[in-house]
């Protein structure tokens, strides 16, 4: 039964092999890799299930015992990254049969996809902080793949920027892990909870905890050390910069959560308060950036910034209900996100260009593109009744609980100019008449691209509906994520078998 | 011994930091290869150093040294040269197209992902800003 | 590069080092040795041969796209662990059979896996410096 938690891993890296050795029919390396999403979709969904029937549950690999092999556990946050991270995947696919040229799939863009979908799978999965490592690493070397896929030059420049300062990254979190392994003798994360408790040296501890502040904040964009994004997000295909806005900075929010409740907890009035300051700070300059921006490629990517923000707000202040409030705004930032920049592909895909200045008169000549963006944007910035607003409304309500009003203004007010930004878009992309209009060049889709473009953000702007009118069963969730963070005790036990 | 391993690290980190904060694209990545040594002494060092034991014990569960080497920080320390391994010919690799590319390996030149106006590029010790 | 020297002794070097490889990788059972350095080995004896006679002739030699070598490394890997579930009930399970008198179980083929992938990997990079210029 327990067998169910490699299977995140499995099925994709199988969709890979089968891809690539299929590679050269068309139809083929598509099926397959469909295929793949679809199942990891039904193993998500049974990985959900059963969290929910019989609470978390763990899977000892080679059947080593807990604190010496590769253990992976899931528990409801686990799960809700794993069902997220299917959909995302099932989403790209589809969306990429008809964004992907012909160059790009036949060097193996779907197996590359397959492996990215899975590693970050397997990084949600992890129970140990060694195993988490080599799973960004293969988070790392996919996407990098993904992101030079075609070698442009503005890809290849791109990428510089970006396994650069994510190698500096993964070599921070790889001292701190062995420094921890050092004064504690153990990897596993439900172990070290119980053990860094002994450690007579809190600021020794205290110190390592810096260092992977510093590495997932590398990892997941936040405020001094996110200019890798904007510099290299906006180079590959659109559907690419989705995929990656959708998963692969989120990664690194779901390694704070866990390590920032389960492991460094012994001195919060440091290093919680130094994360709401960074939070603070990476919403405001995320949102300066997208202010400053005219192309919404671009727009979109500083706004992934300004919402880890968010998402770090609620790991910062470090209260159940602001942990909620993170956790569903995970969930609706990435599917907000992703379909917001999937609209952009559909526009870059009919006006070959993303510049505010040339693309124009949407509104009237795709009115449901129209629809589809103001739902989202609105979701977004916060407006009722979208899931936007309800999680931002659990965060600022727990920050005021708390007595943090810097923090609240600073949501609040960083949510207006995230209106400011939207209405941008809004009033350049669709209200304004198209300034191309005489252009010949501009190229409709044909029906099975406008399907394949169209689903893909139709059933993502319904996810984020849903998420607002009946978010009750969403928020109950989140809750449960949260009380199983701030109450370890049976992490512990599912991992180890024994009550600490 | 630990210790003199300890500030061999950290001499070796600061070493690569300097390479590192380097533009010179293949200083940076010399500075990396050094980091990764480091990154990967740190590991070896945190598992404590031992003379000579394998780390066997008996079947009873009785160490068969006394004074037994830890098997952790060798597994490790194996995965770790492995991954940087890959990574750093990956970006090797990505380095090389980079100056074929585009013509520098500056990359304060590199300008083409996010360009700037003619009169506010950066100083280019090869001339001029490429795109 | 033209050169006599280096391709004559190529010839010699490489089907060694081929077979060294191979040796170091089945070694790498009890002893030191492993999939990784001997997937190593080999495509180094593969990036030689690429010098003396060009990338293409690589090609040829090895006849497979070097992406599906590693990705069917991969398969191995995935293959050993789910024999592990089938035979034992958890992932990557140790699972041993006697053919022969030698004992051959998962692990050799999770090696094997890695040797694929090394290989694979490894020829990718190689080929695409090589091709570039």
């Amino acid at each position: 039964m327990n067998n169910l938690l490699v299977m995140p891993i499995v099925i994709p890296f199988s969709a890979a092999v089968l891809g690539m050795m299929f590679n050269k029919y068309k139809m083929a390396r598509r099926g397959i890799s469909l295929a793949g999403s679809l199942a990891l979709l039904v193993v998500s969904t049974l990985i959900m299930l059963t969290v929910q029937r019989q609470g978390i549950f763990a899977l000892q690999m080679g059947l080593w015992k807990a604190p010496f092999g590769i253990t992976f556990v899931a528990d409801h946050l686990t799960a809700i990254m794993v069902m997220l991270t299917s959909i995302i995947g099932l989403i790209g696919v589809v969306y990429s049969f008809a964004d992907i040229d012909e160059a790009r799939e036949s060097f193996g863009y779907y197996s590359l996809l397959q492996v990215l979908v899975g590693g970050v799978c397997g990084a949600f999965l992890a129970g140990d902080l060694f195993n988490l490592y080599v799973w960004f690493e293969l988070i790392l070397i996919s996407s990098f793949s993904l992101l030079i896929l075609g070698g442009e030059k503005a890809q290849i420049d791109g990428a510089i920027k970006y396994i650069a300062i994510n190698l500096v990254a993964t070599l921070m979190f790889l001292c701190g892990i062995v420094l921890l392994y050092g004064i504690t003798g153990t990897l596993n994360m439900a172990d070290l909870h119980l053990k860094v408790k002994d450690v007579a040296n809190t600021g020794l501890l205290t110190g390592i905890g810096v260092l992977f502040i510093m590495a997932f904040g590398i990892k997941s964009a936040v405020f001094p050390l996110y200019f890798w994004l904007p510099a290299s997000y906006h180079t590959p295909p659109v559907i690419v910069s989705a995929i990656f806005s959708g998963l692969l900075t989120k990664v690194g929010i779901y390694a704070f959560m866990r390590v920032f409740t389960l492991i460094f907890t012994q001195d919060v009035a440091y290093t919680h308060n130094m994360l709401l300051i960074i939070a603070g700070f990476t919403m405001v300059s995320g949102v300066l950036g997208a202010a400053a921006h005219n192309e919404i490629r671009k727009i979109l990517l500083f706004h992934i910034i300004s919402q880890i923000g968010y998402l770090l707000m609620g790991v910062a202040l470090f209260s159940p209900l602001a942990m909620v409030g993170s956790v569903y705004f995970l969930g609706h930032i990435i599917i907000v996100k992703t379909n917001l920049l999937l609209i952009g592909g559909i526009i870059k895909r009919n006006a070959a260009t993303l510049e505010l200045k040339l693309v124009g008169g949407y509104y009237k000549s795709a009115p449901i593109l129209a629809i589809m963006f103001f739902v989202s944007a609105f979701s977004l910035a916060g407006f009722p009744p979208l899931s936007g607003f309800w999680a931002k409304f659990v965060l600022i309500k727990s920050s005021l609980i708390q007595g943090s009003f810097g923090i609240a203004a600073t949501a609040l007010a960083v949510g207006l100019m995230t209106a400011y930004s939207m209405t941008k878009i809004w009033g350049e992309a669709f209200w304004k008449p198209n300034p191309q209009e005489d252009d010949c060049s501009k190229q409709a889709l044909s029906n099975q691209e406008r399907y394949l473009m169209y689903g893909p953000v139709i059933g993502l702007t319904i996810m984020t509906v849903v998420m607002g009118i009946w978010a009750q069963p969403f928020l109950e969730m989140s809750n449960y994520a949260a009380q199983e963070l701030f109450n370890p005790a049976n992490y512990v036990k599912a991992v180890l078998g024994v009550m600490p | 011994m630990e210790t003199v391993l300890a500030i061999l690290c950290g001499i070796l980190m600061a070493a690569s930091v300097y390479l590192m904060l380097s533009r010179n694209l293949v200083k940076f990545l010399f500075g990396l290869m050094l980091n990764t040594s480091a990154a990967n002494l740190l590991v070896f060092n945190s598992g404590g150093l031992t003379r000579g034991n394998p780390p066997f014990i008996a079947a009873d569960g009785t160490p068969a040294y006394a004074n037994m080497a830890n098997s952790v920080p060798q597994a490790l320390i194996l995965t770790a040269i492995v991954i940087s391994f890959a990574l750093l010919a990956c970006a090797l690799v990505m380095a090389y197209r980079a100056y074929q590319d585009l013509g520098t390996v500056d990359t304060d030149c590199m300008r083409i992902a996010e360009p700037v106006a003619e009169h506010e590029g950066p100083p280019c010790r090869k001339g001029k800003v490429i795109a | 590069m033209n050169s006599l020297i280096l391709r004559t002794a190529t010839k010699i070097l490489v089907s060694l080092m081929l077979l060294f490889s191979i040796f170091i990788m089945l070694r790498g059972h009890n002893e030191p040795g492993g999939g990784f350095v001997g997937g190593l080995i080999a495509s180094t004896a593969f990036g030689l041969y690429a010098v003396a006679y060009g990338p293409q002739a690589v090609r040829n030699a090895i006849y497979f796209d070097p992406r599906k070598i590693a990705m069917f490394g991969l398969g191995l890997g995935i293959l050993a662990g789910i024999i592990g579930i089938l035979a034992k009930g958890v992932f990557l399970t140790g699972t041993w059979t006697h053919l022969g008198g030698i004992a051959i179980g998962t692990p050799v083929l999770f090696d094997l896996g890695v040797y694929f992938v090394v290989v694979g990997a490894v020829m990718t990079l190689i080929l695409a410096m090589e091709e570039e210029e």
